[in-house]
């Protein structure tokens, strides 16, 4: 039996020991044991050292609101967490836990320096400490406090683990397993109606597990609670341990996180570690419970100090004494019963501190049948001891004055400063809250959810009230959900429902300017950061928060908040409502990122859409680039090439005889109808009527704001159908913007939208030798410039299958797009490329496709664009329908801005020196002027020599098209680059090349 | 997550379905060559920010893919009603007599 062991005390198991380690030293514990718990057992209490100031720190608590003993866990590689509370983290055998925050040990910490230079790292300190010189902040305070800062490191290696997403609905669901919640389960638990119960602990009984001296319908409180749970077993009620209620989400949906495998030696096969339900209930019960409160007092972080009713769990849950010689200090009823049981247990009680002057003579009754010494109307003024507290300074209080102190020795200090009810979810809800005088708290009022608050998070103290008030707001939600509630009665004996006060931090007979008397342990913000910061002028409490940043550590201040509070509505003469309280946030306990990106991780993170050709690149060696999710083949490289080798040779080749290019991303969007051409008028700026079926145009698509949205090139196929494409990463963006306009606009026009980019693969062929290689394999026309010339398109059999074949070029060559349904892309090009070998055929990718283009001045639509570009700046006002009525942009376009002098134009830039640009460099007009310069504009496409033996570059330029022939320069961090505008077409401009028998 | 009610389907289904569609009843006038520079402006940026009930469109882009109407209250996030797109404007006092 370990030292602080309490034979027949507890739930765990003796029979069955725990072996675990903590920084690398084995220790034993029993089954049932948190690391806590069993670190407690074996007379450990400094776990951790604090944020800031690196404290040694021990648990305070003894769940999930522990503030300061936090441990990382490891089983094996992957399986490292940092941050986790040793108050809820289960031992098993072989458990590795490790403290954090220390060098080089926990017990022996440099950083600690910053406790003796704590006047640094007062409130603020971020602000004002760091704020001058500029540049020291990247060399010298961020590393610094970094180093010397921070809670655990986080883990390197892929997390090896599996996390579920379920869903679940049910007619009810209960937060808080504890009397409160089992009470409301058992009104509602009969047949029609799913109900379920979920609590964050590895067992139900909330309160009850550590209260065993609680008798219930005759029963012992352990009695009583496994009957219940066998009968709401029995009743069909669910009940979900190990499952916090995370968040209260709108319309009732609560997200729970299930932790699965955490606890156990060996892991299950194909269990996921943890599950992460999204629950839709008709109405739920909250029933949270309630936090006790820390006294704020000089010295009230040393390890050994901790709640009144902690000490109580860990020996009436655990089987642990705390301490053997606890004084406990307190200003609130129930630390007494705490006293009384660690006597009991064996433990000797030095004394009970108590601040108030009167204390009900029962109690002081049984602390005297003990022979405990009872001090009344006594403050607490420090504490000493280096690794574990060894004495606590008291003084007695007669109205203001403070008396002499003197030291009480202990090894535990219990402390008591009454109860907070757990108003977490109930605020998720934007519950609205009432300040309580009496018990000098916040109390939950109204929310908007089909939710009702119940027990000690509603401010009733005690079992018996627990049990009333969960009944009976059971049975109002079983009510509201149209049943009839059954009726339990419950006599409750050996309750220890009490009452207490509220304090501020301590009176105190020292300098309090010096007293490091905690309100956020996790955070280390001592009463007089906050009193600092009121004085600084912080009025809101959210303005002490972030100031101060109380409250804002892992464990969301469900400690300190109220503390922090109290003291700063003292500071400020206000009352507390008027000060106001944080806002709480959902996570209600830190969550891994696991459970919330359950199955979205690795390949189904985000989807990878591929081509039906992208096979044969990968087959072929290409190089692939992401564009928008698309993966597409960005070049082809041949042994030894790199990127800008492979592109020169694929430029040239195509230039040269014929290169093919899978153009299967476009997007595609089939527009159909007896309305289809007014439509097309309406929405594009180029006139649509006059073109022929089987005829193309480029289409130009503008915002009502007249700035380019997207554009391509479009078929009309019948009079009734167009076959509309636009770019990759604009498919659904501009087949959204049809459907509001043709729904909400012109729902008289009578057409449909079909998106069709997934329904087609296709393939682009480009080239002097495109047509010849082409022809034999075209059933249905003649490739010649009479019969099928640029800018047509026919449904037409290409190489066997059916197609839709267009005569377009993005490269200034003679180009095809041969479309086939999707599933033959693969067969088609491998049809293409057979055919092609004589003629030295060349796979390009879209590095190829951009040289191509930009070489001709076509645009690229998102970046030679950038949403503020008008077709007249990008040299394209050929595109606009002048003679139409409307389109969408048409109005836009004539906006005085719209119209102004000085607006950017797309032209084209030539360096003098031949060197590439940089997308995105900025430009200026006069390279000698001072800086900061003005800027004039910015290079939006540039590549390296392709096929016209320089680099070239597109730029968006201030009056640019009045400049054409000027030397423009782009400054950049070692040169500053000269370059010519030019019009933006570097090759070919008389388009002699796209004519089939043009001889070129 | 909130629930809409899809007013063509007829279902009130999860928010993923759906995606919003910034403020109703801002009506692109039949022939915008009339309109001054100033009711331009106002048609293309100028929007309400309200606080409390507001008049917005969604889309049940994952369902049906019709954009319809909404009132939303954006304190509670609470939705007071959902109605066609074309169908008028619905007058907030009804919303709440017959509301919750
Ligand atoms: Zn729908």
């Amino acid at each position: 039996m370990s030292l602080y062991r309490v034979a027949g005390k507890g739930r765990v198991t003796t029979a069955k020991p725990v072996s675990f380690s903590f920084d690398g030293r084995t220790y034993k514990g029993l089954e049932g044991d948190t690391v806590a718990s069993a670190l407690l057992a074996n007379g450990v209490h400094l776990m951790g050292r604090s944020f800031k100031y690196h404290r040694p720190r021990g648990p305070v608590a003894a769940g999930s609101e522990e503030p300061n003993a936090l441990i990382g866990t490891r089983r094996g590689p992957g399986r490292f967490e940092p941050n986790t509370r040793a108050t809820v983290q289960e031992i098993w055998d072989g458990l590795q836990v490790t403290s954090q925050n220390k060098y080089p040990s926990l017990k022996f910490d440099i950083g600690a320096v910053n406790d003796a230079a704590y006047m640094l790292f007062s409130a603020g300190f971020y602000y004002k400490t760091f704020m001058w010189p500029k540049s020291f902040w990247h060399k010298v305070y961020e590393p610094f406090i970094r180093a010397a800062a921070g809670l655990g490191v986080s883990p390197t290696e892929e997390d090896p683990d599996t996390y579920a997403s379920r869903n679940m609905h049910c007619d009810l669901l209960i937060v808080g397993a504890g009397p409160t919640g089992l009470a409301a389960a058992r009104a509602a638990a009969m047949d029609g109606l799913k109900v379920v119960v979920v609590d964050e602990n590895p067992e139900a009984g909330g309160s009850l597990l550590s209260e065993p001296q609680v008798q219930i319908n005759g029963q012992s409180a352990w009695d009583w609670l496994s009957g219940e749970l066998d009968a709401l077993q029995e009743l069909g009620v669910k009940v979900m341990t190990r499952t916090t209620a995370i968040g209260y989400y709108h319309q009732n949906m609560i997200g729970l996180c299930e932790k699965v495998t955490d606890h156990l030696a060996v892991l299950p096969e194909d269990t996921p570690r943890e599950r992460m339900w999204r629950v839709r209930a008709k109405q739920v019960v909250l029933a949270q419970g309630a936090l006790e409160k820390p006294l704020v007092f000089n010295g009230n972080d040393r390890p050994g100090v901790m709640l009144a009713g902690s000490a109580q769990t860990y020996l009436n849950r655990y089987g642990v004494l705390v301490g053997k010689q606890p004084v406990i200090l307190t200003s609130h009823d129930s630390a007494w019963h705490a006293a009384f049981d660690l006597h009991d247990a064996g433990a000797k009680v030095q004394a009970i501190v108590d601040t108030r002057d009167s204390v009900n003579e029962a109690l002081q009754k049984e602390a005297r049948d003990r022979g405990i010494p009872v001090k009344l109307s006594h403050t607490a003024t420090g504490t000493s001891g280096r690794l574990r507290v060894k004495s606590l300074r008291v003084n007695p209080v007669s109205g203001a004055t403070v008396g002499a102190g003197y030291n009480i020795a202990c090894d535990a200090v219990l402390m008591s400063g009454g109860w907070t009810p757990s108003l977490h979810l109930f605020s998720h809800t934007k519950g609205s809250l009432a300040w309580d005088d009496d018990r000098t708290t916040f109390l939950p009022k109204e929310t908007p959810e089909d939710c009702v608050i119940a027990g000690a998070s509603r401010g009733l103290w005690g079992v018996a009230a627990a049990l009333m008030d969960g009944a009976e707001k059971g049975r109002a939600v079983v009510a509201a959900l149209g049943k009839k509630a059954n009726v339990q009665d419950y006599s409750v004996e050996v309750d220890r429902a009490g009452s207490g006060v509220s304090h501020k931090e301590l009176p105190t007979d020292q300098n309090p300017g010096k007293a490091k008397a905690f309100i956020d342990f996790q955070n280390d913000v001592t009463a007089k950061d906050v009193r600092l910061a009121v004085r600084e002028g912080m009025r809101s409490i959210e303005h002490v928060k972030r100031y101060t940043t109380t409250g804002m550590a892992t464990d969301q201040g469900k400690m300190s908040n109220i503390n922090g509070l109290n003291i700063a509505a003292d500071a400020l003469g206000k009352k507390q409502p008027e000060v106001g309280l944080t806002t709480f946030r959902p996570p209600y306990t830190p969550t891994t990122f696991g459970a919330f990106a359950g199955y979205h991780r690795g390949d189904h993170f985000e989807v990878v859409r591929k081509t039906q050709i992208d096979s044969w690149a990968e087959e072929n060696g290409a190089v692939f680039e992401p564009v928008g999710q698309w993966r597409r083949a960005w070049y082809f490289p041949k042994s030894g090439e790199d990127m800008d080798a492979a592109v020169r040779r694929e430029c040239a080749a195509t230039r040269a005889s014929v290169g093919i290019f899978d153009a299967s991303t476009l997007g595609k969007i089939e527009v159909v109808g007896p309305d289809a051409v007014e439509f097309m008028n309406r929405m594009y700026t180029n006139p649509w009527t006059k073109l022929a079926p089987g005829r193309c145009r480029y289409g130009l698509l503008l915002g009502d704001d007249g700035y380019i949205r997207d554009d391509g090139v479009i078929g009309r196929l019948s009079q009734d159908r167009f076959h509309v494409t636009t770019t990759t990463g604009g498919a659904a963006r501009v087949l959204n913007m049809m459907e509001d306009y043709l729904q909400t606009e012109w729902p008289e026009l009578n057409v449909w939208l079909t998106s069709t980019s997934e329904q087609w693969s296709t393939i682009a062929l480009n080239g002097p030798n495109a047509a010849k290689l082409l022809q034999p394999l075209v059933d249905g026309v003649e490739l010649t410039e009479e019969a099928f010339p640029h800018m047509s398109c026919i449904e037409c059999t290409v190489a066997g299958l059916p197609a839709r074949l267009f005569r377009v070029s993005f490269t200034g060559e003679i180009g095809f797009e041969v479309n086939v349904p999707a599933p033959y892309g693969r067969q088609l090009w491998e049809a293409l490329w057979d055919a092609g070998q004589q003629y030295d055929i060349t796979a390009y990718g879209t590095e190829t496709m951009h040289v191509l283009r930009a070489e001709k001045g076509y645009i690229i639509v998102g970046q030679d664009t950038d949403g503020t570009v008008t077709p007249y700046d990008a040299g394209m006002g050929w595109a606009v329908g002048k003679k139409k009525p409307d389109f969408v942009g048409m109005r836009g376009l004539a906006r005085p801005d719209l119209v102004a002098e000085g607006r950017k134009h797309l032209v084209g830039l030539l360096t003098e020196d031949h060197s590439k640009l940089e997308e995105g460099a900025q430009i200026v007009f006069d390279k000698n002027q001072p800086i900061p310069m003005t800027m004039v504009g910015h290079v939006t496409s540039s590549y390296d020599v392709g096929t016209t033996g320089r680099p070239i570059a597109l730029a968006l330029v201030e009056g640019g098209h009045d400049k054409v022939g000027d030397t423009v320069y782009i400054p950049m961090p070692d040169r500053t680059i000269a370059a010519k505008i030019t019009d933006t077409v570097f090759y070919d401009p008389e388009n002699n090349r796209l004519k089939i028998g043009s001889g070129v | 997550m909130l629930l809409i009610h899809c007013p063509y389907c007829d279902e009130t289904l999860p928010e993923a379905e759906f995606t919003y569609a910034g403020q109703a009843h801002v009506i692109r006038h039949p022939e915008p060559s009339s309109q001054t520079d100033q009711e331009w402006e106002e048609f293309l940026f100028i929007r309400e920010n309200v606080k409390g009930d507001h008049f917005e469109r969604w889309r049940h882009f994952h369902g049906c893919g019709r954009y319809f109407n909404a009132v939303r209250n954006t304190v509670s996030d609470k939705f007071l009603t959902t109605y066609k797109a074309g169908a008028p404007r619905p007058q907030l006092s009804d919303l709440k007599e017959g509301g919750e």
